[in-house]
């Protein structure tokens, strides 16, 4: 039973990374083909790092999802606090609007946010489709993340050091910033990077919302699945990979150790 | 902080409302104003009655996605147990193995599914090889452009999707409850379906959301597996707000992606009342 279980185990994983094992592997392909592999070479990395559109679409799509992250951030953080302060119905509405973006698929939050797009750009003829649109609607799908993150932070958090901070003569603002802040860093940490790596990684909002002058990076890459083969594309695949693997690395690292060190502490 | 004045609150919360409202309520209003109206701007029905037409798209995407859902659930349950049997340090190690591939960009997960199962593809590649050792001609499978790719390419994407929910509710069943069952003579399948299962129900209903939302309303599976040759609604939506392959008309457009939204909704109610007839408490709070 148990080596059954392994076995299947072993192969539900196999499943997952197959493909991803055949992209990378293909990367280094000499030739330009998708079956055959003939001699280890680089040469599609660089005619990747060559490539002006996807490198540019690349940094359109780092500088949409950190300012995503930093505005979504901002806005889902307070609206916790606030949420968190309210009752009944109020508190219920909030969470209801809230949940809208993540119930919903997201092909009819993308169009959604389109028609409006389109309609107040005819109406005013005053802007057009582009980074402005790409971000708005980035901030819009990453905030449900945020506040869902750090909601429960502060629900956890206890409320008595808050109020003794306001008895003791602390105004709000800086009770806010040195009490429930630090207390609360951890949701908001975390729901950054989720909003970072959503926005990141996100494709159908943007293909519907980022008009023709603007490309993200998955828009480039769709639009490079339509085109005749390119080893290119595994290229990149195999670069974001590995980043991604190192990147997770790295925190797995650092939390491993955070945790030996409060071990220590409690010792 | 419960004693926020109001205004404090409202101060808090104003960006959020706003943005909210403007990007979110705002939007979806417009989808319903669009849906019932004309390009004049005249209310009226034909956009939704036009419907009728897609009927058999809307019946095929929900089958291909359903079908996807229950292999992913069948697929997952094993291997979320399993993994919720093993020492905490594996435990975070597979789950990590389970949500990296997710990490990577969706369309790049799917494309390498084309290298794949292409004619002149590997799995092709690979049997004709085999094949013309043995002095046989094979033909090759044709494994793209069917209904077949696109469930594969759902259940390959969401798969995680189904694991992950799963296996956190099972981590909270509380063992000795199994063992207690064992030690009065209930065998495997009796602890499965009288202990396991019905105390995994929230994990497996949100398993089943996070899967077949984002698979019944794809268009981008069905493209690069399905070759065009199956429509789904997403396929179609898409079609009426870009017009790649035919006429833009937001009307039509929006009067699907209502539809779509309310059938959307319509299934999650009905799962959060099974969810709730189930489990009052919510499930396995141990």
């Amino acid at each position: 039973m148990k080596k059954l279980s392994k076995l299947y185990n072993f192969l539900v994983f196999a499943f997952l990374y197959a493909p991803i094992v055949v992209m990378i592997v293909y990367s280094f392909n000499g030739i330009k083909s998708r079956s055959v592999f003939s001699g280890f070479s680089f040469q599609w990395y660089q005619e990747l790092f060559n490539d002006e559109v996807i490198m540019n679409s690349l940094y359109v799509s780092l500088l949409l999802a950190v300012l995503a992250a930093i505005i979504s951030t901002v806005i889902g953080t307070l609206a916790a606090v606030g949420i968190n302060a309210m009752g009944g119905i109020k508190k219920k509405a909030m969470l209801a609007v809230n949940n809208i973006p993540m119930v919903n698929p997201e092909i009819v939050t993308a169009v959604s946010m389109m028609i409006l797009f389109v309609f107040v750009i005819s109406k005013f003829n005053s802007m057009e489709m582009g980074f402005g649109t790409l971000l708005i609607s980035h901030v819009t799908f990453c905030i449900p993340y945020v506040t869902l993150e750090v909601l429960p932070k502060i629900r956890g958090m206890d409320a008595n050091i808050y109020n003794a901070a306001l008895d003791l003569g602390c105004p709000p603002a800086k009770a806010f910033l040195k009490v429930v802040l630090p207390q609360i860093k951890p949701g908001i940490v975390t729901g950054m990077i989720m909003a970072f790596t959503l926005s990141l990684d996100d494709f159908i909002i943007s293909y519907f919302n980022s008009g023709s002058a603007v490309q993200t990076l998955s828009v480039t890459i769709y639009s490079m699945t339509k085109k005749p083969y390119s080893p290119k594309i595994n290229a990149l695949s195999t670069l974001l990979f590995a980043t991604i693997l190192i990147l997770l690395i790295i925190i797995n690292v650092r939390q491993s150790r955070g945790d030996a060190k409060k071990k220590g502490a409690k010792r | 902080m419960n004693k926020l004045s109001s205004r404090t609150r409202q101060a808090l919360t104003a960006p959020f409302s706003v943005w909210m409202a403007i990007f979110v309520l705002v939007p979806i209003g417009l989808v319903v104003y669009y849906a019932l109206t004309d390009a004049t701007g005249g209310f009226t029905l034909s956009n939704l009655a036009s419907i009728w037409e897609y009927r058999s798209t809307y019946l095929v995407s929900i089958e291909l996605a359903l079908v996807a859902t229950v292999i992913c659930l069948i697929m997952a349950y094993p291997l979320a147990y399993s993994i919720s049997r093993m020492k905490a340090h594996s435990q975070s190690t597979m789950v990590l193995l389970v949500m990296l591939p997710m990490w990577m960009n969706f369309l790049i997960r799917t494309y390498a599914w084309m290298t794949i199962l292409e004619d002149t593809g590997l799995i092709n590649t690979f049997i004709k090889s085999v094949l013309s050792l043995v002095g046989y001609e094979f033909e090759g499978f044709s494994m793209i452009n069917t209904n077949g790719a696109i469930v594969l390419g759902m259940v390959y994407n969401f798969l995680p999707y189904m694991i992950l929910p799963i296996y956190t509710v099972l981590t909270k069943i509380d063992h000795s409850i199994i063992e207690a069952a064992r030690d009065l003579g209930a065998n495997g399948f009796h602890i499965f379906t009288k202990v396991l299962l019905p105390q995994s129900i929230p994990g497996i209903i949100s398993g089943i959301t996070m899967v077949f939302v984002p698979a019944v309303s794809t268009f981008v599976i069905s493209k690069l597996l399905g070759g065009g040759m199956t429509y789904l609604i997403g396929d179609v939506i898409e079609n009426y707000f870009l017009g790649n392959t035919g006429e833009v008309n937001y009307n039509v457009g929006a009067a699907l992606s209502l539809v779509l939204m309310i059938l959307i909704l319509i299934s999650s109610g009905i799962m959060n009342h099974f969810d709730k007839d189930v489990e009052p408490d919510g499930g396995a709070k141990k």
